[in-house]
């Protein structure tokens, strides 16, 4: 353990970066996530058709997305931006729809009566119900990209993962091991922050509803 | 066009890239194999231990929150390169979803069903592959198509510590900064984990609707 405490600030500057592509992905992802979402949760076969098209995307390992990437968007942090969008949208598009779809029938229609009209319903009624599936949602695509986007660092989007390549060029074992417990931290603690949320959304729409 | 291009280079080293290929359908079947021969059963013992089930399910879970990369990379320091580090990284990466996935198939189970096999006078063994395995297929096949997807990305990067396979071809495109190669390698990594998504997606509703 030489590396380590020699290189803290190299060792931030690399968390900074990692997360800055993890939240940007996965900012870009949930506007579109958001639209379709909620476009196709009433639609089952269109919702059917969405989740397996965003499984497909997301079945294609992150080294083959990055590749397919390069002659068309060229290397660095775009493309690795877009790439780890990608794979977070199925995720999303998911969580989106199943918690729309959540939402009672009845309270719709209870909405409906009142005079509101389908854009405010949206804004005022269901997305405050489905907001925790949403950050469920939001929860298992930041853990999940924040593995991914190790691999990032490949197409030169920096993060984490340049120490880990670093390490492995290098045959350097203390960087490879302090960057790997350093992501499964930064995985770990995220999920839990995000589950005590999620914890805290659904406890109080459940009383709001009853 | 560099997709014809790529196309154009597989048939002319048609034997170069059948070796990369087999070199990475044997990592991956071989390591999703034996994470199988290790989690399904490890599944099936701790999934009616509370405490058991509750250790494994936490240790998994972390296992899972440690990059693919990573768990690559960090058998180097131990196995060195080439095929046998590669191949442990990958059963490292393929245990955590399979063994989730028969736990929980197994906890699903509903417990009059199996007070229901006991009170018939069916005894430990019949009772384990006449109603649990059955039951818990679904959610078994669930995890081989995770692990299987996990596996096949995973044997992409393998290339990295010197496994071999189709990974071989994106280093090289990457490195000579030729598309065409890099391609060769890419779509075929990408078309197995299309192909294997929607081979096991298939198998898992089949399983579903069957019960």
């Amino acid at each position: 353990m030489k590396w380590v405490p020699n290189n803290l600030d190299r060792l931030l500057e690399a968390l900074i970066e990692h997360l800055y592509l993890v939240f940007s992905s996965i900012a870009i992802a949930l506007i579109i996530s958001l639209t379709v979402g909620i476009w196709v949760a009433r639609r089952p076969r269109a919702f059917n058709v969405t989740v397996i098209i965003t499984g497909i995307l997301f079945a294609i390992p992150s080294l083959a997305l990055f590749a397919l990437f390069i002659p068309v968007l060229g290397i660095g942090k775009a493309p690795a931006i877009i790439g780890l969008a990608a794979y977070s949208l199925m995720i999303l598009v998911r969580n989106i729809g199943l918690g729309f779809q959540s939402i009672p029938r009845e309270v719709l229609e209870a909405a409906h009566g009142m005079g509101y009209g389908t854009w405010r319903r949206i804004c005022e009624v269901e997305l405050p119900l489905a907001l925790p599936f949403i950050v469920g949602g939001i929860r298992i695509a930041t853990v999940t990209l924040i593995g991914i986007a190790t691999v990032a660092a490949y197409i030169n989007a920096g993060g984490i993962g340049e120490i880990i390549f670093e390490g492995i060029n290098q045959r350097f074992s203390e960087k490879i091991i302090a960057s790997g417990v350093l992501t499964a931290l930064l995985a770990l603690s995220t999920d839990y922050l995000l589950s005590a949320l999620e914890d805290r959304l659904r406890r109080r729409s459940g009383r709001e509803a009853r | 066009m560099i997709v014809t291009d790529a196309i154009t280079w597989i048939l002319d080293n048609r034997s170069t890239f059948m070796v990369a290929f087999n070199r990475h359908m044997l990592m991956c079947v071989i390591s999703l194999g034996l994470a199988a021969l290790i989690s399904i059963p490890t599944g099936f013992m701790v999934a009616r231990s509370p405490r058991a089930a509750f250790v494994s399910v936490n240790t998994a879970g972390s296992l899972r929150s440690i990059p693919s990369l990573a768990i690559l990379a960090a058998t180097m320091p131990f196995l060195g390169i080439g095929l046998l580090p590669s191949l442990v990284a990958l059963i490292v990466l393929a245990i955590p979803p399979l063994l989730l996935n028969t736990i929980l198939g197994i906890r699903e189970i509903d417990p009059a069903v199996l007070n229901a096999a006991k009170g018939m006078g069916m005894g430990r063994r019949e009772i384990l592959w006449q109603i649990e395995l059955p039951l818990a297929m679904p959610s078994i096949i669930t995890g081989v198509r995770t692990s299987a997807i996990q596996v096949i990305g995973g044997a992409a990067l393998a290339s990295f510590i010197g496994g071999g396979g189709l990974g071989d071809f994106v280093n090289a495109g990457i490195a000579l900064m030729n598309m065409p190669r890099l391609l060769v390698g890419a779509l075929p990594i990408a078309l197995l984990a299309i192909v294997a998504e929607i081979l096991f997606g298939w198998l898992e509703r089949r399983f579903t609707q069957k019960r």
